[in-house]
């Protein structure tokens, strides 16, 4: 990205301002010092700086992939990450399920009156270190601002393009007998961080998100010539509704170990505790791959190679059935059925 | 993880799987009271496990399962209030009472607030002097410690806006009105690990004795529950009906007697209405006269409306252990987590959940024969 004169500190004319107005969203003055101040230099590319209603590029040749998400998470900083790096992370890992190489991104901001510009101004920087890293190029954004009140301080949306360039119909339906099912590291951590900040919750340690994205990994699966099936992001609802979900696109049993699952020990501690599943708690920086089973051994060993998938492990595989069916092997040889969970996970009484 | 993985062994399960089926020559029909066992029992398919003249039913030890429609419906009045911070535990807030449930109350505008321990809802209640604070007390001799903690509490502060709707249970009366109800088939008890921490075993000798059953005080990690079930098939077996504590790590004959005596300070017994049993007598805590203040019900009015419950649902016989719940025709098809017509089926720790989540789709195959 071409920004020379990046200031890591809040630029000076916004100094003036300490908290965002509802003057900042009303297309005038204010508004016009916000896009030239925080978000014209920190997202700076040609394509962004042209300043047209809308960004302007060439395809490359191959298919196209596009996706969408809206963050609304609470606290905005958290144990291992920000609503920013999670807003380019989310939607980069999105892409990198179908095996895309990210492209371009577009930004929403939807802003609370009274957000401290500093907070703003925080989270734009990690946005831009995070595309920066992600190798994404922020083309177009939109900003409102909304009345006190009408918003927990920030939300944003994010919407990706990247270019399809390998030949693989990645998708849950070409998920096949004999696939193994591979998980890009231990599970869990994302939606236990954000509990345990949120409720005010004390653990010995301090959980940290895993958000990151994960598109290296994805690329050296392609590029290593693995027959990757399927790949899905672990997000809300986590590894059990992930399943469950390709289960029901490939009408397949999906047979997994729990001792086979990397869970973190505080994780798994703090998990006991609240009467949660660590299957069903959400993940920012974890996938699931299924791959044919002869290449489960090498596509293990290059997630290992990358710091984010550092502890990938094969946790089971695919077989024939006459429905969709998901099971899950306790730690005393027993199987049951590993379902969705159902709704908010809330914990127990005692 | 350490203090855990220790008591879900595979080859040791398999061990003690093995003696029992060696000391098996009976058909016997144990009751585990607790929902956790319950839920244990189904997650890790403990009782794929067993040997097929062992029959497990599941008891009534499930705090939310056994709260009556009408305090439910209390509950959603309460909370519907303005000027109400109606506080809960987390798995409360879905259980449907006649017409909603919390969380619906919440998305229509009541405030609505899940919280991890009574003693938050008292520090709701300082920190919001000008709104009342209501905390839903539910739950077995487990929680009503920390009940009885945060109104005593309450009480040292002088906090004139804080107040429970309680509606706590005890487990031996409950085990008595099983055991003398007609049709009770429970040859033996597993006792709920996590009461007797907190109240000991020496309520149950006399109930033993009363009946004939074995009571074994059991965790609820597998290899508790398969130690339970070997100790207490030991004692069928040999025709004896004693009280033995497999959960001997964390509970005392006598228990925890501090918290006993707060409770003895804050609660007396009363008649308590069980959801899906009726009426028991002396088998819940209601707040003493020293306390009455606190009491939510006594300081809103709120009115004492009978509801009946939906004709489909056999929560009740679940409850009572006589009947399994893919026994109900309501089973996973008009019943489900989504849409429940009983609170067995929207618990953590009810059996109709438990069934629904581990054990929808197929019957368990036995993973280990003699």
């Amino acid at each position: 990205m071409t920004t020379p004169e990046f200031n890591a500190i809040c630029p000076v004319p916004m100094q003036q301002y300490p908290h965002v107005l509802m003057a900042h969203g009303g297309g005038g003055r204010l508004m016009h010092q916000l896009l030239e101040t925080v978000f014209g230099p920190a997202f700076s590319n040609p394509i962004l700086d042209a300043r047209h209603d809308s960004a302007q590029f060439s395809v490359p040749p191959g298919k196209l992939a596009m996706t969408t998400d809206s963050y609304v998470v609470r606290p905005l900083f958290f144990p291992g990450g920000d609503i920013g790096s999670m807003a380019i992370h989310g939607t980069v890992n999105d892409l990198a399920m179908s095996g895309a190489r990210p492209l371009y991104l577009s930004c929403g901001f939807i802003i609370e009156e009274g957000l401290p510009m500093e907070t703003l101004w925080r989270v734009v920087s990690s946005m831009r270190a995070a595309a920066q890293q992600c190798g994404v190029q922020i083309v177009t954004g939109d900003t409102k601002v909304v009345d006190q009140g009408k918003g927990d301080g920030l939300y944003l949306n994010t919407t990706g393009i990247g270019v399809i360039e390998h030949e693989l119909p990645i998708a849950p339906t070409s998920v096949m007998p004999g696939d193994a099912v591979i998980v890009s590291g231990d599970l869990g951590r994302h939606g236990m961080a954000i509990m345990a900040v949120r409720e005010g919750l004390q653990f010995e340690s301090t959980i940290e998100s895993d958000s990151a994205s994960v598109r290296n990994p994805v690329r050296a699966l392609l590029k290593a010539g693995i027959a990757v099936r399927c790949l899905r992001d672990l997000t809300r609802g986590g590894l059990a509704s992930a399943l469950n979900e390709i289960a029901a696109a490939a009408g397949v049993k999906i047979a997994i170990e729990q001792k086979a699952v990397p869970v973190r020990e505080d994780v798994h501690a703090a998990c006991e505790m609240l009467g949660l599943d660590p299957l069903h708690v959400a993940n920012e920086g974890r996938f699931v791959a299924f791959v044919a089973g002869p290449d489960a051994g090498r596509a293990v060993e290059i997630l290992r190679h990358h710091e984010v998938s550092a502890q990938a492990a094969v946790i089971g595989n695919v077989a024939a059935s006459t429905g969709p069916l998901v099971t899950i092997k306790s730690p005393i040889g027993a199987s049951r059925i590993l379902d969705m969970p159902s709704g908010e996970q809330l914990p127990r009484i005692c | 993880m350490k203090y855990l993985d220790e008591y879900r062994d595979g080859n040791l399960a398999q061990q003690l799987a093995r003696e029992i089926h060696r000391v098996t020559t009976k058909p016997w029909t144990i009751m585990e009271v607790c929902g956790g066992q319950t839920h244990a029992i189904v997650k890790f398919g403990i009782d794929e496990l067993l040997p097929k003249q062992i029959t497990l039913i599941h008891g009534p030890g499930c705090p939310v399962c056994v709260t009556p429609l009408e305090v439910i419906d209390k509950a959603l009045e309460l909370a519907a209030r303005p000027g109400v911070i109606f506080t809960s535990f987390g798995d409360m807030l879905r259980v449907p009472g006649s017409a909603t449930d919390l969380l619906s109350v919440k998305a229509r505008g009541g405030d609505v607030r899940m919280v991890y321990s009574p003693l938050d809802a008292v520090q709701l209640a300082e920190q919001n002097p000008a709104r009342e604070v209501v905390f839903f007390g539910v739950g077995f001799e487990t929680t009503a410690p920390a009940t009885a903690l945060a109104v005593f509490q309450a009480a040292q502060k002088g906090l004139g806006n804080f107040s429970m709707l309680i509606s706590h249970v005890l487990v031996p009366p409950a085990i008595e009105a099983l055991m003398s109800a007609p049709g009770c088939r429970v040859q033996a008890f597993l006792a709920a690990g996590h009461v007797c921490a907190v109240m000991g075993y020496e309520e149950y000798p006399p109930l033993a004795a009363k009946y004939h059953v074995p009571i074994v005080v059991t965790g609820f990690e597998p290899l508790d529950i398969l130690q339970g079930i070997l100790m207490t098939v030991q004692q069928l077996e040999s025709g004896r009906a004693e009280v033995e504590n497999q959960y001997a790590r964390a509970v005392t004959r006598r228990g925890n007697q501090p918290a006993q005596e707060l409770i003895r300070k804050v609660f007396q017994v009363v008649p308590r209405k069980w959801r899906g049993v009726g009426e028991i007598p002396q088998s819940g805590l209601g707040l003493t006269a020293a306390y009455a203040a606190f009491d939510a019900e006594r300081k809103f009015g709120v009115a004492n409306r009978p509801v009946a419950e939906p004709a489909d649902c056999v929560a009740g016989l679940v409850l009572q252990g006589l009947k399994k719940p893919h026994e109900c025709p309501a089973f996973a098809g008009k019943c489900t987590p989504e849409h429940p017509l009983g609170a067995t089926m929207v618990s953590s720790e009810g059996a109709c959940a438990a069934y629904y989540r581990y054990r929808r789709q197929a019957a368990p195959e036995r993973a280990f024969s003699k």
